[in-house]
């Protein structure tokens, strides 16, 4: 019987002839954790009898998401967590490094056909350059650290097949919220995604880091895409020595197929308080908004940066409304000054802030107050998430937010095309 | 061990941000003051009040969203004896049984009503609903994790065994 992406990379990593409903015990390849769960990594590590890790070259610690601290309790944490990674010689990345999954990318600790896991529900980003990787409590993750190991039961595959050119103003975030929308929030739930078909063929790779960034929002392990051509160049331009990785076989069995053309898709917003609660822009255009966000591990990269920027430049942010850039690693913020984008979010009005999750999890830069409205690039949208639970999150592109910013309340993007 | 206590409903798709939100994860770290702030969102007065030995009941893929593993500890944390559910999402699935808290797969979780007095026989697999005098057979973990369950969690485990169970 043919095997999915899935099933071949638990068969490598467990070294048996793995199939979907499995329980394997798998070697991983590579392990991430961030400040926002270190404490308890830490704390089941240490009660666990741990003194050195399995392999600290293949272990990354992350400062992220409350990136400089904004109180003392999490400075404690943070102190701990580098000193932490500094005695034991793992990958560590200081303040103002970036988002953790995109410096997983940058770093080369992903690779096609690799098997990662993270102490972070968006690790399945990955699955965007062909590696398995999920999500994983933090006392699994110092289960992990002790032995390199962990059960996994390997999934079923759901296949999502994109096809069509996207019209201009449609960009991978709006396909993946129609995709979460169509699939719902618990539609993948214990599953593995594939996403395959034209439209993420023509995507490039941070496109692709778009989709499989979501993949989570259905319920998901992973979202994968075998990689390719694009795959490889891009992991070569960041300096590493990339091999192939794994395609799913003709014969594979998969949960299901979903089939999606995207070639008459509108922009897309998720509305509160759900990821799968997704209209079309036009439908609830003209809702007063209070924050823009531009950033997170879905939408922070320097081709996120380069649509809004060509929204805004020569255009003012709405009087009443403030917006917060986070480029999503400082190599992205480097090219995007270089570029001269940041000059033009600054020359707007926006406030600039160091690479890090922003105000996406609700832990610094942004916290809402009850009754305001935020048009975020992020990935969640649920009640109390940014601040108050009296505040309304709506998840968008960036190009939407982009022109949500401009006119001060959310707006179809290619409303301004059509005035431009 | 049978287990009796109120039920605490809830609906589906029951978050971590709901469970416990970010704002407060990243600023408390001490179990004592976050718990307090435990399914505020939904129910404000439900850390205040929840008794220890109540269950929490919710719909369909409840625990749905972060990884944070604080999301079963404040619930653990405040008392609640297991959490049964019609599905779970699958990171709150494992985080809970990772910390020695009872995650109960239910079919049958629309019929428990809110202050219902519930009985959880897990090593029977069934839930007993006094207040109305039926009873619910659940799914059995599997043998992997129900291991990891009887010690109390994994660090439990490791500590009594000296290794892990993998």
């Amino acid at each position: 019987m043919g095997k999915t992406i899935s099933e071949k990379i638990f068969s490598r990593a467990s070294g048996k002839d793995a199939y979907k409903g499995d329980i394997v015990i798998a070697n991983v390849d590579g392990a991430m954790m961030h400040d926002g769960m270190a404490k308890l990594v830490l704390d089941a590590f240490h009660e666990m009898g741990g003194k050195q890790l399995w392999d600290p070259s293949k272990v990354a610690a992350v400062i992220d998401h409350v990136a400089p601290s904004a109180n003392e309790a999490i400075s404690v944490v943070q102190k701990n967590l580098r000193e932490f990674a500094l005695k034991h010689g793992v990958n560590f990345f200081e303040v103002g490094s970036g988002v953790c999954h995109q410096l997983m990318i940058e770093s080369g600790l992903v690779f096609p056909g690799g098997l990662v896991v993270g102490s972070d529900s968006h690790t399945c980003t990955y699955g965007a350059v062909g590696a398995f990787a999920t999500g994983i409590g933090s006392t699994e993750m110092a289960a992990v650290f002790l032995s390199g190991k962990l059960w996994f039961k390997v999934p079923e595959t759901l296949k999502i097949s994109v096809e069509g050119k996207l019209p201009p103003m449609v960009f991978p975030k709006d396909v993946i919220l129609k995709i979460v929308g169509t699939v719902k929030a618990d539609g993948a739930n214990y599953k593995a995604i594939e996403y395959c078909g034209s439209t993420v063929r023509e995507m490039d790779v941070e496109g692709r880091l778009t989709l499989s960034n979501m993949a989570i929002e259905m319920g998901a392990k992973t979202g994968l895409i075998e990689p390719d051509r694009k795959t490889l160049a891009y992991l070569r331009s960041l300096g590493h020595t990339a091999q192939m990785g794994y395609k799913s076989d003709e014969d594979a069995e998969y949960f299901q197929k979903l089939f999606l053309d995207v070639s008459d898709l509108e922009p897309q917003v998720a509305c509160p308080d759900l990821v799968d609660n997704v209209k079309p822009v036009s439908e609830v255009e003209g809702k007063e908004v209070n924050q823009v966000f531009l950033g997170s591990c879905t939408n922070g990269r320097l081709s996120d940066l380069r649509v809004a920027a060509k929204i805004l430049r020569g255009n003012k942010v709405k009087r009443g409304v403030r917006v917060i850039v986070t480029p999503a690693s400082r190599m992205v913020y480097m090219q995007a000054l270089k570029e001269g984008l940041i000059e033009i979010f600054l020359d707007a009005g926006c406030a600039v802030c160091n690479p890090g999750c922003g105000p996406c999890a609700g832990g610094h830069q942004g916290i809402l107050a009850s009754g305001e409205v935020c048009v975020s690039t992020s990935n969640r949208n649920f009640k109390a998430r940014m601040g108050s639970a009296e505040s309304q999150i709506f998840l968008v592109s960036p190009a939407t937010a982009a022109a949500s910013a401009v006119e001060g309340k959310l707006t179809d993007p290619r409303r301004l095309l059509k005035e431009a | 061990m049978v287990k009796r206590g109120k039920a605490w409903k809830f609906g589906d798709d029951v978050n971590t941000d709901i469970i416990i939100s970010g704002k407060y994860k990243f600023s408390i770290t001490d179990l004592d003051q976050l718990s307090k702030h435990a399914m505020e969102a939904a129910r404000l007065e439900f850390a205040a009040k929840v008794q220890k030995g109540d269950f929490v009941v919710g719909g369909r893929n409840f625990g749905c969203g972060s990884s944070r593993e604080q999301a079963p500890l404040v619930l653990k944390h405040l008392g609640v004896a297991a959490v049964i559910a019609k599905t779970f999402a699958r990171i709150f699935y494992r985080n809970a049984i990772n910390i020695g808290l009872p995650a109960v797969e239910c079919d049958w979780v629309d019929k428990i009503c809110d202050g219902d007095v519930l009985e959880v026989d897990l090593s029977k697999g069934v839930v007993r609903n006094i207040s109305c005098g039926e009873s619910y057979v659940v799914k059995p973990l599997p043998p992997q994790l129900q291991l990891i369950l009887d010690e109390g969690g994994l660090v439990s485990y490791v500590k009594k065994h000296g290794k892990l169970p993998w």
